[in-house]
């Protein structure tokens, strides 16, 4: 009996903590799943109102989503800033933390606290639209790309990550007659793989969420990307525009085309970062233990 | 005086040539930080010039501090908007225990699978952007959304008295608040389980040996060596008061909870972007800068007083 009474509040403390990490689980997941099942039921039944489970299960929603205007271009859009744009990305800050991490290199810590310094200011929304139409980034791809070359925190972070590397590796190399570049290219960027990936991630996820770029500054539909697309027809039907008269009235059947084929175009941008996300937890997570170590 | 020979003077030329092979090659990357990140302090001179845009700024008068003037007692909505930005902020500064929480209960979860699961699980918000967090939460909140559905079908709630969080001002600081902690609590939940997982061992073993409850090891070895980590993110976290971003507040701004959302940051888009007001735009956004930047000096120095070190 005794050891009975022991045992038991060990076994209550688990049994809250695992409901509460349930009930914590289920708040994330629940508008996931929700906006799921609502693009593959049926847009009439749907609008009735949906819980757990799809009533009437249909691919109509994602083939109208194929007729779309411009879903197809936004899509390529988007694929091709995530890709330029990580390359681009990963590639500089790699070679920039290889430069900064040479001892031999002139002015040494004055450029590298010049570039770790940006981390600490932002001269505001204002200076940033206007320098950007200066230079003629409005309504140009380039826009997407070419002003997150460089991002200091990912230099920092490979920096430290090279400075493990063993000098003698590298030496070699150098000995054998190759130059800063080619060891660069030879040695350093394989040796440094783990942390690339992390990079990589992080740069990828960023580049595919991003939109306010595009929000500002561009408005030629041919460069729209397909978060935007999906923020201007959520915004298509404002919730504050729905009077009490039109909900009444049965407005609420009509508009329930619009709503699935929201819920479908949300799915489709999210699914390539929920594809690929539980794959690179562990990326992020290392980026993150990285950061929180230096800074 | 010992001439350098031959092979020394070779092998210095090589030194210097390598030290300038080195910085020119680090020059264009010097070049794409000085003007994505320095050139945009240029524009601050903006906010001193009566400046029209078309009009060459060399063309446009000196104001000197009448943009800060104006910002600051000419007009309500930046009072407002800095009210809105302190309180959303403190709503999350309340709430900052939260994810210290999620990590204790998380550590001493013993099945592993779960608790992989609940990491994943609960970090996936962070990796989405704020228009799929609004498609998400519109899909639930919205006045034909999945609340109104359940409430009705409890009857609850009548068909013509809908739910409607989105469009309700008296809830914005506390909606926009949770969606927050939606989006960021996992996430911000890894870095304590880092800090837990790097306290020593033999503390937990000891406290075993002495017969401690569960209750008494998390109160006094756990806790312990996480409030360290909490102390410095919470005193980041003040002198990012008046820093909401504005991804947030952008997508989920609508006319009935105008008032309570705007933010500092959308108060600066909505003058400058929406208004084409860039003088009084750039110097509200200067005086944001500051404000945050002396916060920061703020916690600095009381980091250095009650702890020993500086933050940053």
């Amino acid at each position: 009996m005794t050891g009975k009474r022991r045992i038991k509040p060990i076994k209550l403390f688990d049994f809250a903590n695992y409901t509460l990490l349930s009930v914590f689980a289920f708040i994330t997941l629940y508008p996931f799943y929700y906006v799921i099942i609502y693009s593959i039921s049926d847009p009439s039944e749907a609008s009735k109102g949906l819980l757990f489970l799809p009533r009437g299960i249909t691919a109509s929603n994602y083939i109208q989503i194929m007729n779309l205007d411009g879903i197809f271009s936004a899509f390529f859009v988007s694929v091709a800033r995530t890709v330029l744009g990580t390359i681009l990305t990963v590639f500089s800050c790699s070679l920039f933390a290889y430069i900064v991490a040479k001892k031999e290199l002139c002015f040494r810590s004055l450029i590298y606290r010049f570039t770790v310094i940006t981390l600490y200011f932002n001269a505001g929304l204002i200076p940033w639209y206007l320098l950007m139409k200066r230079l003629h980034l409005n309504n140009n791809f380039l826009l997407y790309i070419i002003p997150s070359i460089i991002n200091a925190y990912f230099v920092i972070l490979i920096k430290t990550y090279i400075e493990q590397i063993p000098p003698s590796l590298e030496e070699s190399a150098r000995i054998d007659g190759a130059g800063y570049f080619r060891t660069f290219i030879s040695i350093i960027f394989p040796m440094s793989l783990p942390i690339i990936a992390t990079i990589t991630v992080f740069s990828s996820v960023g580049q595919w969420n991003a939109w306010t770029d595009n929000f500002f500054l561009v408005s030629d539909q041919r460069l729209q990307t397909l978060q935007l697309k999906l923020y201007n027809y959520l915004r298509q039907v404002d919730f504050s525009s729905l009077s009490m008269t039109e909900i009444s009235s049965g407005a609420l059947a009509k508009r329930s085309s619009p709503e699935s084929i929201k819920a479908t175009l949300t799915v489709i941008v999210t699914l390539p970062i929920m594809m690929v996300y539980p794959y690179m937890q562990k990326y992020f997570i290392k980026g993150l233990f990285l950061g929180a170590i230096k800074g | 005086m010992i001439k350098p020979n031959g092979i020394e003077m070779h092998k210095k030329n090589r030194i210097m040539k390598d030290r300038l092979i080195l910085l020119l090659m680090a020059i264009p990357f010097i070049l794409l930080i000085f003007i994505f990140s320095y050139i945009p302090l240029f524009g601050w001179v903006y906010a001193f010039f009566d400046y029209k845009p078309g009009i060459p700024l060399a063309r446009t008068p000196f104001v000197g501090l009448k943009f800060f003037n104006i910002a600051f007692f000419g007009i309500s909505g930046f009072l407002n908007s800095l009210l809105n930005s302190f309180a959303i902020s403190l709503l999350g500064l309340l709430c900052s225990p939260l994810p210290v929480v999620l990590a204790i209960l998380l550590n001493e979860v013993k099945n592993t699978k779960f608790k992989k699961f609940v990491q994943t699980t609960t970090t996936l918000p962070y990796f989405i952007s704020w228009v799929i967090v609004f498609s998400l939460f519109f899909n639930i909140f919205s006045i034909n959304g999945a609340l109104n559905n359940v409430l009705i079908s409890l009857n609850v709630i009548s068909t013509d008295n809908p739910t409607n969080i989105l469009g309700n001002e008296g809830a914005t600081w506390f909606f926009q608040t949770a969606l927050s902690l939606w989006k960021s609590t996992g996430w911000n939940a890894i870095i304590y389980v880092a800090s837990i997982s790097g306290i020593d061992n033999e503390l937990y073993d000891a406290a075993n040996v002495d017969g401690a409850g569960r209750w008494e090891i998390i109160k006094n070895v756990t806790l312990p060596g996480i409030i360290p980590t909490f102390i410095v993110l919470l005193l980041l976290s003040i002198s990012n008061i008046v820093n909401n971003g504005l991804e947030q507040y952008l997508v989920f701004y609508n006319p009935l909870v105008a008032d309570r959302i705007e933010v500092l940051d959308y108060f600066v888009y909505r003058i400058g972007i929406l208004g084409n007001d860039y003088a009084l735009a750039t110097a509200v956004g200067i005086a944001k800068t500051f404000l945050s930047l002396t916060l920061l000096l703020i916690v600095n120095v009381i980091s250095k007083k009650t702890r020993g070190e500086y933050i940053v």
